[in-house]
């Protein structure tokens, strides 16, 4: 290896270095390559054109370029010639880290670096060079697929340092090939294999730890801080640089792009082919984008046991993905491309077709390839053109560069050539007749000019024919004929130039010699543009959200009249029977009897019951993460940060009456993260879904699950209730001085959890507190009180009832489950009258659920209260309705059947509380988001599709289709507890 | 003064760890009359006010008029119903989930008939009394995990020791079959989703073989006993059930063809996500389904949000023997086993069926129906009166219950804490 690095000359002179191995010797001469199709650049087309390069660089382009005299010119008459292709989402050349080995019976909390950022997986300060080392093979697998220049970077960590930008010349050095050693920085949401240190154990962390990030490093660079930072001195070094992130989601690729709207920086984000889904906010980003052509194979579904485990939204991205790069397109979305997702390089030119097949243009998929990643990179000067100047980095074709029948035959690489296939090559493709010792037989040879297929007859006998085509050698051995019928041919020909007849030598079975002709008897008929290219494929329309049971278009807020309605207000005038309920314009604008419809769809009530959509205080449903578990404080999380939209449960729980949820954090650590308070409107965005001026929550927990008592781990504070407690008035304090040190005008770090902390003291943001026994209750009001603020909520409190006198007193209310208990050893003495009692001493209470399953039921808790503790039944029903909107300080809005409130109603066929009771409709702001009827057109419609892209699915592998055997993609069902 | 009340506090706490369960009751020493109640018997038809008498634990009169003797009950307004049923339940063998001590139900070893569930049920468990105020009075106890999980009875709640407990001792056998699909092992670095399970195939022959050894054995057993072998006997001479889980189309199938060609007399299902699509083939070898909770999420992201709701009355609709049982979820639910059969009702059944998957058919699938599940003349008088239809929340609010005529206490650890939380705060 280091020979090799030896030998290897610069191409370029390096003309202050001594040379003791010969004389000097440097080739100045000129290249030029005429009668060319050539893209100049996916906007700019030479005919018969000629490119001239010397030293690398292109010297001249165009119709008529003088060609000097100490010029090689090669004639490539009806060949192409394009810019090589650009990757700026590489790691070509950079080992990634080896993963570092567990050890220890506990996580690790603590950074394990000196001198850099608290946090290992921040690692700005990298460098690709530094670890960069130049194989060729590697270099020769991307060369084949027609890259010239790739961007490579240290795939690993969430803040990853500089990339570097390599040419993949053979012939030079990395003196040459190191076009730039520091081009673009790098980011990603995934943590560092390289490091044990937790933090940050969930998406949402890794979006906090981004953010406090760039505020450290403004921090830094005002000149705070006494120590030295390396990452963060780096970051603030690269300032200049692109950055690139690795979103590799359409979801992703929002929360990227709010870290950078909130920090003045636009992203380039790396797509993960699935943007078309929310093509509208993938276009507000403002960002360009690099995409990948990993397109999914297609399930094997020819098993209907097996296929059941596909979803369809799975089906549908098979059907839907291939079209993304053309919908980006349509949408004037700028993107690059890049190899990165792609299981095997040799694809590449398979998926652009795929992609083009769909309706990309070959323009746009040039300059995805050429000019765009150049641009992103401010490389433009020096790549993914051919203009004078320029790096001589291009391809020669046999034809347009994106038809399958193309073949690439070489790659130039800043001047130097690399073949891929002969260039000259003779078409040797055609029907010959051939005669052999006085026989005859029918060659026809078809396949590509480099790569040609033998089908050989007698007559209409098939003969058995091998055929193999090299540096212009035809070796064709044939076989026919079994026993003494047994005749057997080994025939060599090179191919002449003309294309013409065949001449050449064959030796027979009996090793006898002999020469040969073979006459051309008809010219192998080239097929126009690729046929398949011509007919643009079309994909299964999409529905808000992209999945099972998504509607076709989001639902709109209607007027509805409910007529003679039992309706349960929720409010002072209790159920009211025979009454009617106007919705206008999303709100309850009248309760009363004989109301005019007024233009409003009449819903015929008549024996039903109508109430205020349930609220759930309690739900991690619908979002992608649910504990950042990698610190004991993680108030600087927000649950708004990853809502998940698309989460089937949601629907679901749209058809058990559930129209508002808070979603929480988990109860991994004693202060954990910001809630997200959401409508269910299945069908919208996630900001969509989170309220409009949302008041702010955070999930505190106590008891078990902060001490880590059930699972191993050893090393992390708090592991009893002492400590808890000291936990708590530690980050208070901290945030009482940071408060002062704010208010004080004097310079302070902002810190994004000591800022949440400052709220709550404020009472500005919402404790919900994951709580089970009395003393921990107890305690957490006594230092709220100590800090000057009041609990909010205790959530699924079980013990409550043992300190409802001081609940009371302190002011907060309690969430509780119905009848959960005997989990764990905290829940001992978890009663069912646990809300009977509170309630009876004045909390607000409610019934929350915790769980995906339950949530969707969660009338039926209500009405265990009238079992346990003999609730009346209005009281009951507040527990699920207008109590947790009490709690979530939502009750002006929601919770209760009132003029002027949000029109979120549930239109049921039975008393709600009883055990027979389903839900017919469910409105959010007026619009219908889940109807019986309308479930039923649903399912039908899932089916079918179902079925059709199950057909769909089974053509493409009888057409020869790679497949992939059925999967499900199953989706975590979170509780408090999951990590 | 003040010391007393500490010391029996403290007295009382530390009792109560130890020792929650209510004082079993007596045997029946008196006839009872439950007079004017609606009698729900159990068996799909309804007595308007009935007048049920019974005595030694035995029905011995029921009907509308019917002569009243020795001790009367008036219920007018209220409801009688057979005590209700659970299946499959680890009730007894696991107190606290997450508390590793108090979990008895899954022995080491993947093939151990052997290993019975009636030794291990603890009759003075917190859980267990917490049954019974909801109407829950039997349960079949059965070990988990495995693929041969053990063997397992059916109980009455309402017991001093396992052996008073016992109704049905070493009832049937409980056999996890393979599944053709399983979860990735994320921390085996593969993908956490469902993925063919490729030993799929293998599993089921490791699981044929050792039946058929066991049914080899059974018919001359060696001079060196073989325990495990000797312990799956009842499956091949009809004594004992062999109670098969398994969710799947295609596992269903695979598992009664294979487990009839095998030789397995009485089996029954358990679970049955898809027994739906089998119903034909259940029918057909006479296996009964003891159907998954409805309280359950879908399992196919695609699947109707109410399968789980309707899948008891598709199934019974299909002319199965249906029984509800909860065995995905921990001990603590089995006592809303009454309100996942009025959820059933609520979708697509009417409600003297929904209760028998929880009285009668539950009683039939064990084999216990000589004397359980329905109120009938000459069978035990395991009942109990609600003051309202007790598979619905509201209405179920137990009075009286009773098993084998013996009148149980419906007091639990939880209405003892009810009571003195309640009392702190009247005196306040």
């Amino acid at each position: 290896m280091w020979a090799l690095l030896w030998c290897s000359a610069p191409m370029m002179a390096q003309d202050y270095f001594p040379n003791n191995e010969g004389v000097k010797n440097e080739n100045h001469n000129y290249r030029a390559f005429t009668n060319a199709t050539i893209y100049v650049s996916a906007d700019q087309v030479v005919k018969n054109g000629t490119l001239l390069i010397q030293n690398g660089k292109v010297a001249g382009v165009g119709k008529s370029v003088n060609i000097p005299a100490n010029a090689i010119v090669t004639d490539l008459e009806g060949k192409s010639i394009y810019p090589s292709f650009i990757d700026i989402y590489s790691d070509f050349g950079v080992k990634k880290p080896e993963k570092a080995s567990g050890s220890g019976r506990s996580p690790q909390y603590q950074q394990s670096r000196e001198g850099f950022y608290w946090n290992d997986h921040i690692m700005p300060e990298k460098n690709a060079i530094t670890s960069f080392s130049y194989t060729d093979k590697d270099a020769a697998s991307l060369r084949k697929v027609g890259f010239g220049v790739v961007n490579t970077h240290i795939n690993d960590g969430i803040a990853r340092g500089t990339g570097a930008l390599i040419a993949l010349n053979k012939h030079g050095n990395d003196a040459d090939r190191v076009l730039e050693d520091r081009s673009a920085q790098y980011f990603s949401l995934d943590k560092s294999v390289a490091s044990r240190q937790s933090y940050p154990t969930s998406l949402m962390g890794s979006l906090a730890l981004l953010r406090q990030m760039y505020v450290d490093a403004a921090w830094y660079a005002q000149g705070h801080v006494a120590t030295t930072d390396r990452s963060l001195e780096a970051l603030n070094r690269n300032k200049g640089l692109v950055s690139i992130f690795a979103a590799e989601d359409k979801g992703n690729a929002l929360r990227a792009d709010k870290i950078g709207d909130a920090n003045g920086i636009q992203y380039v984000i790396l797509g993960g082919g699935n943007e078309f889904e929310w093509i509208d906010d993938i276009k507000a980003t403002e960002a360009t984008y690099i995409l990948p052509l990993n397109f999914p194979d297609a399930y094997d579904v020819s098993n209907p046991h097996q296929a059941r485990y596909v979803s369809l939204h799975d089906m549908r991205l098979w059907n839907q993905k291939p079209a993304n790069p053309k919908i980006m397109a349509d949408k004037a979305i700028p993107f690059a491309f890049t190899l990165s997702g792609l299981k095997k390089k040799d694809d590449f030119f398979k998926n652009l077709q795929k992609a083009i097949s769909y309706g990309l243009s070959e323009k746009e998929a040039l300059r995805a390839l050429t000019s765009r990643p150049a641009e992103i990179l401010g490389m433009q000067d020096k790549v993914g053109s051919l203009e004078q100047g320029k790096w001589a980095n291009f391809l020669i074709s046999s034809g347009p560069i994106f038809d399958s029948g193309t073949t690439l035959y070489e790659n130039w690489v800043q001047g130097q050539k690399h073949s891929i296939n002969t260039l000259d090559v003779v078409d040797i493709r055609g029907e010959y007749d051939l005669n052999l010792n006085g026989l005859t037989y029918q060659l026809n040879i078809t396949g590509t000019p480099a790569k040609p297929k033998a089908e050989v007859k007698q007559d209409t006998n098939k003969v058995k024919s091998k055929l193999n085509y090299a540096d212009n050698w035809m070796h064709l051995n044939l076989q026919q004929g079994e026993g003494d019928q047994r005749k057997m041919f080994r025939i060599n020909a090179l191919a002449s130039t003309d294309g013409g007849n065949l001449n050449g030598s064959f030796v027979d079975i009996n090793g006898k010699e002999a020469s040969f002709t073979a006459l051309k008897t008809k010219a192998y008929e080239t097929k126009g543009p690729d046929a398949a290219k011509k007919t643009i494929k079309s994909i299964t329309p999409l529905t808000f959200p992209n999945v099972g049971y998504g509607y076709s278009e989001r639902p709109k807020a209607e007027n509805f009249l409910f007529k003679n309605a039992t309706v349960w207000t929720g409010e002072a005038a209790g159920v009211l029977e025979n009454t009617d309920v106007l919705v206008k314009k999303g709100k309850i604008v009248k309760i009363g009897t004989n109301l005019g419809a007024g233009g409003a769809t009449v819903v015929d009530a008549t024996g039903k019951h109508l109430t205020a959509g349930i609220v759930d205080e309690h739900s991690h449903i619908a979002l992608l993460s649910v504990n950042e578990a990698g610190q004991n404080s993680s108030a600087e999380v927000s649950m708004e940060d990853v809502v998940d939209p698309e989460d089937i449960d949601i629907y679901r729980n749209l058809a058990g009456g559930v129209t508002t949820m808070q979603l929480l954090h988990g109860s991994a650590n004693p202060i954990g993260g910001r809630s997200a308070i959401i409508k269910l409107k299945w069908g919208s965005s996630a900001d969509d879904m989170i309220y409009d001026n949302s008041p702010k929550f955070i999930k505190f927990a106590l008891g078990e699950n902060v001490k880590q008592s059930n699972w191993q781990s050893f090393s992390r504070f708090p592991q009893t209730r002492m400590g808890v407690e000291q936990a708590f008035v530690n980050y208070f304090q901290q945030a009482k001085e940071y408060q002062a040190l704010k208010n004080s005008g004097k310079p302070y770090r902002k810190d994004v959890e000591m800022e949440t902390l400052v709220e709550i003291m404020n009472g500005e943001r919402f404790i919900s507190c994951h709580s089970y026994v009395q003393s921990e209750i107890n305690m957490l009001m006594k230092v709220a009180d100590k800090f000057g603020f009041r609990v909010n909520t205790f959530t699924h409190i079980l013990e409550g009832y043992k300190v409802a006198d001081k609940m009371a007193e302190h002011g907060v209310g309690g969430s509780t489950f119905s009848d959960w208990w005997a989990y764990k050893y905290e829940v001992n003495d978890a009663i069912p009258y646990n809300a009977a009692i509170m309630q009876r001493q004045g909390i607000t209470v409610a019934i929350n659920s915790d769980d995906a399953e339950m949530s969707r039921r969660l009338n039926q808790e209500a009405a265990k209260t009238v079992k346990y503790g003999g609730m009346s039944e209005e009281e009951a029903w507040k527990m699920v309705t207008i109590n947790p909107a009490k709690l979530l300080h939502l009750d002006h809005r929601v919770g209760s059947i009132k003029e002027g409130k949000d029109a979120d109603l549930v239109l049921w066929n039975d008393h709600p509380l009883s055990v027979y009771a389903k839900a017919e409709k469910t409105l959010i702001e007026g619009a219908v988001y889940f109807d019986l009827e309308k479930d039923a057109q649903q399912r039908a419609a899932v089916k079918k599709e179902r079925n059709d892209l199950i057909q769909q699915m089974l053509d493409a592998k009888a057409g020869g289709s790679p497949t992939q055997s059925p999967k499900m993609a199953k989706k975590e069902h979170f509780h408090c507890d999951s990590l | 003064m003040k010391t007393f009340k500490i010391f029996t506090l403290i007295a009382l706490s530390g009792f109560g760890l130890i020792r929650a369960q209510q004082t079993p009751a007596d045997p029946q020493s008196e006839a009872i009359s439950i007079v004017g109640a609606t009698a729900h018997i159990g068996d799909g038809t309804v007595v308007e006010n009935a007048t049920l008498v019974f005595e030694n634990g035995k029905i011995t009169a029921l009907a509308a008029g019917a002569a009243t003797q020795g001790k009367v009950i008036n219920a007018q307004g209220k409801h009688v119903y057979p005590g209700f049923i659970a299946g499959s339940t680890s009730l007894g063998l696991v107190e606290i989930d997450a508390v590793r001590p108090t979990r008895d139900m899954d022995e080491l070893g993947d093939m151990i008939p052997h290993i019975r569930s009636m030794i291990a049920y603890n009759a003075e468990s917190k859980v267990v009394e917490s049954m019974r105020p909801n109407g829950v009075l039997l349960a079949q106890v059965s070990p988990k995990g495995g693929r041969i999980s053990g063997t397992s009875s059916v109980m009455q709640l309402d017991a001093w020791n396992w052996e008073d407990a016992v109704v049905k001792a070493d009832d049937g056998i409980h056999l996890n079959w393979p599944a053709s699909y399983r979860r990735g092992r994320w921390w085996m670095g593969e993908e956490p989703g469902f993925h063919p399970n490729k030993k799929y195939g293998e599993q089921i022959d490791e699981t044929l073989q050792f039946l058929a050894n066991a049914k080899a054995y059974n018919q001359k057993p060696a001079t060196e006993a073989n325990i495990a072998f000797a312990g799956a006997k009842g499956l091949f001479d009809g004594t004992q059930k062999l109670y098969v889980y398994a969710n799947g189309e295609k596992e269903i199938i695979d598992a009664i063809s294979r487990l009839h060609a095998a030789g397995v007399g009485k089996m029954v299902l358990v679970g049955g996500y898809e027994a739906h699509k089998t119903a034909d083939l259940l029918k057909q070898h006479q296996v009964p389904v003891m159907v998954n909770a409805t309280h359950n999420l879908p399992f196919y992201n695609d699947d109707d949000y109410d399968h789980a709701y309707k899948l008891p009355a598709l199934l019974v609709k299909a002319g199965l023997l249906v029984g509800i049982q909860n065995m995905d979820a921990a001990n603590f639910q089995v006592r809303n086993l009454p309100f996942y059969a009025g959820h059933a009702a609520g979708y697509g059944l009417d409600k003297e069926t929904a209760l028998q998957l929880i009285s009668s058919n539950t009683a039939k699938i064990l084999g216990i129906d000589a004397q359980y599940g329905s109120l009938k003349v000459g069978k035990s008088a395991t009942l109990f009166i609600s003051e309202g239809d007790a598979l619905d929340m509201r209405g179920n609010q137990l009075t009286h219950a009773f098993i084998d005529g013996r009148e149980i206490s419906l007091e639990t650890h939880q209405t003892k804490l009810y009571k003195r939380y309640s009392n702190k705060y009247k005196t306040k």
